[in-house]
């Protein structure tokens, strides 16, 4: 009756097998390796950039012990951090001979040494999170509303140039809070509008309503059409982050959207936290807006009188006042580079801006109609405005090409135009959570991690063992096989692996147990009863399972609902300990079985079992090895 | 070996009345310091930013302390970790700053006091961020809780269900008491633990609920008195071996696991105990008085082995 078919003990060489081969990429090691991707969409990484690599590398006398393309990036391992050192610099300067301009982003990493059969295999050793191998995470909520005003600004300096167009005449168009307001002078107008709105403003919804001899028109974003905006902004300050954290050359950096409105950036290996705080922080977005001309406005910058309606203040870079208008004319939407360089007559610092065919438009008309005019180009900065620059506009400019210069020196320009090119973010953010890791904690932690879960295996089978002799040996197989089966799936699945993770090992290898202390229990009970060993082995596992069933089932229903409703470090723990459950169930019960069958189920005639004492009330001698006779 | 050498069943539920006055004291207590004390909670939940800085000597806290307020920031407050050695900073979440100065700001403080400051860990959480967690965590207790109140009623019985998730409320309850009373630090990390303990130790009820069913099947003369009694009698050595082996794994977190994981598994230390005492004493003892009967669970269940002989003198005392 204890007998396992064929089949069973193969499922379980099986799993043994695909549990140790996924396991083993994890005793390896990791080696000092140079990464390299592409910092632009327009450069690739390919076989080409290979042979510069492997070039420039021979020219430095460098041998890396690895090299080869994977996903769109380059990796090359060596053996020490001295010649890692050398290589990423040796590297660089084949790569990127214009530093200013750089095409691809040189990183220091960390590479498993897993040999090339297993990686073929798609064995990876675990994914550490940012607290075993240090580095900074960030968690940035971006500002919707600011996205949403933005975009009604914009449209209604589209709605107003389109009434100009076809000569409809209106009393005014203002911006409040999330509507635009219009005022005509009669029904007919109205409808003329409407009927424009109609025709080019499709992501407009307007209300009609007459006040006094006027009659008003209020349009705001439909719906989906508000959906549409924030998914863009969101989207495109994911991108604008990919392109900042390109300049840092972080090398696995991690860039994902959470939830409707938050970003989650992730730069495993980060030293310099400071530098990416800084880059990160910088939530700059860009705007040109023409400067308020009229004599109020004078006053106003003087520092005395109001400034007038429609108009805002806002500082330069000396602590000059600047009274500008609130119409928008364009936003780093509109950008598509920025290059720090020099002014050709003056030999000034300057900042050279490329504008998209839009951009390039709107800002050939703003010119042409405001020659001698000045015109401002603001930066935002958490929600702090700053003029950079208000120069007079001479002439019409055209082609989309545009300079900005005065009043800066070379390194404003460079750190202006790779604020500006990076991207300017289509809404501010703002950072809701941020924790840095240094190298050596990650480190202090793994070992920390690593070692609660040795110590207490090693204590929880001697215990075992002693307890149930080889029922405990068996039992702590089981355990190990646990072990075995857990890290392969968690290296499998690459999930991250974080010190709660670790500490959910630890938990869960301490919770499995309890799954063969209660089949031993119920064997030993069995005997006590005066079952004969084999039908006590049977009766053992059988009873064992439903209640084994039961305590999993609730244990995993505490392990799911943390996994739902976790965030950071309760999700790591989660994660390992749901998975911890399922393959205990393998291990304890399915697993044991098998070996208990094979030690005992041959046996016909089993006269005795070794499962330590077996005490009966009536007995005054005890054995190590029970001896309960097969009636 | 054989720790367990039970000769006949002993009466749990004669001094079941007892057993729950003691807890329910217990759990006024525990219900009493969290109101009046409450949990000292992390900066996960506060909101605010937390600094761990190490130095190569051991270091006083109070020129550190006056350094840092000399920079303008208020309500700091300063702590070791660890060893001394190892500083932990906490500043309250401020409107309008943003944290990477902040930190940065400290950080140039603590260099100019000891050149030594090496900065291990830095964590700013916003105070928006705070709130969610805490719904987030009650949301999931929530869960937990509905969760295995509906496999205990299904699998067993409403009053099988409502004994064992009292019973484990009130380890959770008592944990959160001694967190409150203690002034522990309430971290995302225990939230964790506390609901691996819900649901680790609602197992120990469930093993004996099922056990208190296969009683009333297999001995029919037995009361409910009785039938609780030896269910208990005959699972409390794999009680407490399980739990002694589980609490063998956290007391290696305890001991190796450093201060990161240190109120982690004092939680669980804690659930663990808390978990035995709970499960015997009373959810057992709350299912008896809710009325448990054999016609409740017989009639749903299948036999599955031969009858015992209910005049089988052994029937009481089978460990």
């Amino acid at each position: 009756m204890n007998r396992y078919a064929l089949w069973k003990y193969l499922v379980i060489l099986v799993a043994f097998c695909v549990g140790g081969l996924y396991t083993l990429p994890n005793f390896f090691g990791e080696a000092p390796a140079v990464q390299v991707s592409a910092s632009r969409a327009s450069v690739k990484v390919d076989t080409a950039t290979l042979g510069k690599v492997e070039e420039a590398l021979k020219a430095a006398s460098l041998s890396p012990s690895m090299i080869g393309l994977e996903n769109n990036s380059l990796k090359a391992r060596f053996e020490t951090t001295e010649q890692q050192l050398q290589a990423k610099d040796a590297i660089q300067t084949a790569l990127n001979p214009d530093a200013a301009n750089a095409g691809y982003v040189v990183a220091l990493n960390l590479i498993a040494r897993t040999p090339t059969w297993l990686s073929a295999l798609s064995a990876a050793p675990m994914y550490l999170g940012l607290d075993l191998r240090g580095g900074v995470h960030f968690m940035l909520q971006v500002d919707m509303n600011a996205a949403l005003t933005k975009k009604i600004d914009s449209l209604s300096g589209d709605l107003r140039s389109a009434l100009r167009e076809k000569s409809i005449r209106h009393n005014g168009i203002s911006r409040e809070k999330e509507t635009i307001q219009m005022g005509f002078r009669d029904q007919a107008t109205a409808d003329a509008a409407v009927a424009l709105m109609r025709e080019q403003f499709p992501d407009l919804v307007y209300e009609l309503s007459t006040q006094g001899d006027e009659v008003k028109l209020s349009a705001s974003l439909k719906p989906e059409a508000a959906k549409r905006v924030q998914d863009q902004a969101l989207k495109q300050n994911i991108t604008t982050l990919h392109n900042r954290i390109n300049e840092l050359g972080v090398a696995e950096p991690v860039i994902q959207q959470q939830g409707l409105d938050r970003i989650v950036v992730q730069l495993p290996g980060v030293q310099d936290t400071a530098k990416a705080k800084d880059i990160l922080g910088r939530t700059a977005t860009l705007e040109i807006r023409m400067v308020e001309e009229s004599s109020e406005a004078r006053l106003a910058e003087l520092g005395s009188g109001a400034v007038p309606l429609g108009a805002e203040k806002y500082l330069d870079r000396s602590g000059q006042a600047v009274i500008v208008k609130k119409q928008v004319v364009l936003t780093g939407e509109n950008l598509t580079d920025a290059q720090p360089g020099f002014d050709n007559q003056t030999q000034e610092a300057a900042v050279h801006l490329t504008l998209d065919a839009k951009g390039a438009r709107i800002f050939k008309e703003v010119t042409r109609e405001n020659v001698g005019k000045r015109m401002a180009i603001l930066l935002f900065e958490k929600g702090k405005g700053e003029v950079v620059t208000s120069p007079v506009i001479r002439s019409e400019i055209g082609g989309g090409r545009v300079q900005i210069s005065g009043r800066m020196t070379t390194m404003e320009a460079a750190d202006t135009s790779l604020l500006l090119r990076a991207g300017s973010l289509a809404a501010p953010m703002e950072i809701i959570e941020e924790r840095t890791i240094g190298p050596s904690l990650g480190a202090e932690n793994i070992a920390k991690g690593f070692d609660s879960v040795t110590w207490g295996f090693v204590a929880v089978t001697a215990f075992m063992c002693i307890y149930y002799a080889l029922f405990g040996v068996i039992s702590s197989v089981a355990l190990a096989v646990n072990l075995l089966l857990l890290v392969a799936v968690l290296s499998m699945l690459q999930a991250t692996l974080t010190l709660p993770g670790m500490a959910a090992m630890a938990l869960v290898l301490g919770m499995a147990i309890d799954a063969n202390v209660l089949i031993n229990e119920r064997v030993r009970e069995e005997l006590r009863n005066g079952a004969s060993p084999q039908t006590a082995i049977h009766m053992g596992y059988d009873r064992a399972w439903s209640t084994i069933l039961d305590s999993n089932v609730t244990t995993l229903i505490a392990g799911l609902a943390l996994l739902a409703f976790g965030s950071g470090p309760v999700r790591g723990f989660a994660v390992v300990h749901c998975l911890g459950i399922l393959t205990s169930m393998f291990s304890a019960v399915f697993f044991s079985r098998g070996l208990v069958n094979l030690w005992y189920g041959r046996q016909k005639r089993l006269q005795s079992v070794s499962i330590g004492t077996v005490w009966k009330p009536d007995t005054t001698t005890q054995n190590v090895i029970a001896k309960a006779k097969a009636d | 070996m054989e720790f367990f050498k039970i000769r006949k069943d002993i009466p749990f539920m004669r001094h079941a009345l007892v057993l729950n006055a003691v807890s329910f004291i217990t759990f006024i207590l525990a219900v009493f310091f969290l109101f009046s004390r409450g949990l000292h909670l992390s900066v996960e939940f506060t909101g605010g930013t937390l600094m761990e800085v190490s130095f190569s000597q051991a270091v006083a806290l109070d020129p550190m302390r006056e350094r840092i307020a000399a920079l303008g920031i208020n309500d700091v407050q300063v702590q070791n970790f660890g060893s001394s050695r190892d500083v932990l900073i906490r500043m309250p979440a401020a409107k309008g700053s943003n944290a990477a100065e902040l930190s940065t700001k400290v950080m140039g403080g603590l260099k100019e006091m000891d050149p030594s400051a090496e900065l291990r860990r830095t964590e700013f959480v916003g105070p928006q961020v705070g709130d969610e967690l805490a719904i987030d965590g009650l949301k999931a207790l929530a869960c937990v809780v509905i969760g295995i109140m509906i496999y205990l009623a299904i699998r067993f019985e409403w009053k099988y269900a409502v004994a064992g998730i009292i019973a484990n409320l009130h380890d959770v309850i008592i944990i959160l008491g001694f967190f409150a009373y203690f002034q522990w630090e309430f971290s995302l990390p225990v939230l964790a633990a506390v609901l691996a303990v819900l649901g680790y130790s609602v197992n120990e009820s469930v093993v004996i609920f099922d056990r208190v069913r296969e009683n009333f099947r297999r001995y029919r003369k037995m009361n409910t008195v009785e039938i609780i009694d030896n269910a208990i009698t005959s699972t409390i050595s794999r009680t407490i071996i399980t739990h002694g082996c589980t609490q063998l794994m956290v007391l290696s977190m305890l001991l190796f696991g450093g201060a990161t994981l240190h109120y982690f598994a004092l939680a669980l230390t804690i659930g663990i105990l808390f978990g035995i005492y709970s499960s015997v004493f009373v959810a057992a003892a709350i299912a008896m008085w809710l009325g448990i009967r054999r016609e409740d669970l017989i009639k749903t269940v299948k036999k599955d082995g031969p009858d015992e002989d209910p005049n089988d003198p052994n029937a009481g005392a089978v460990v």
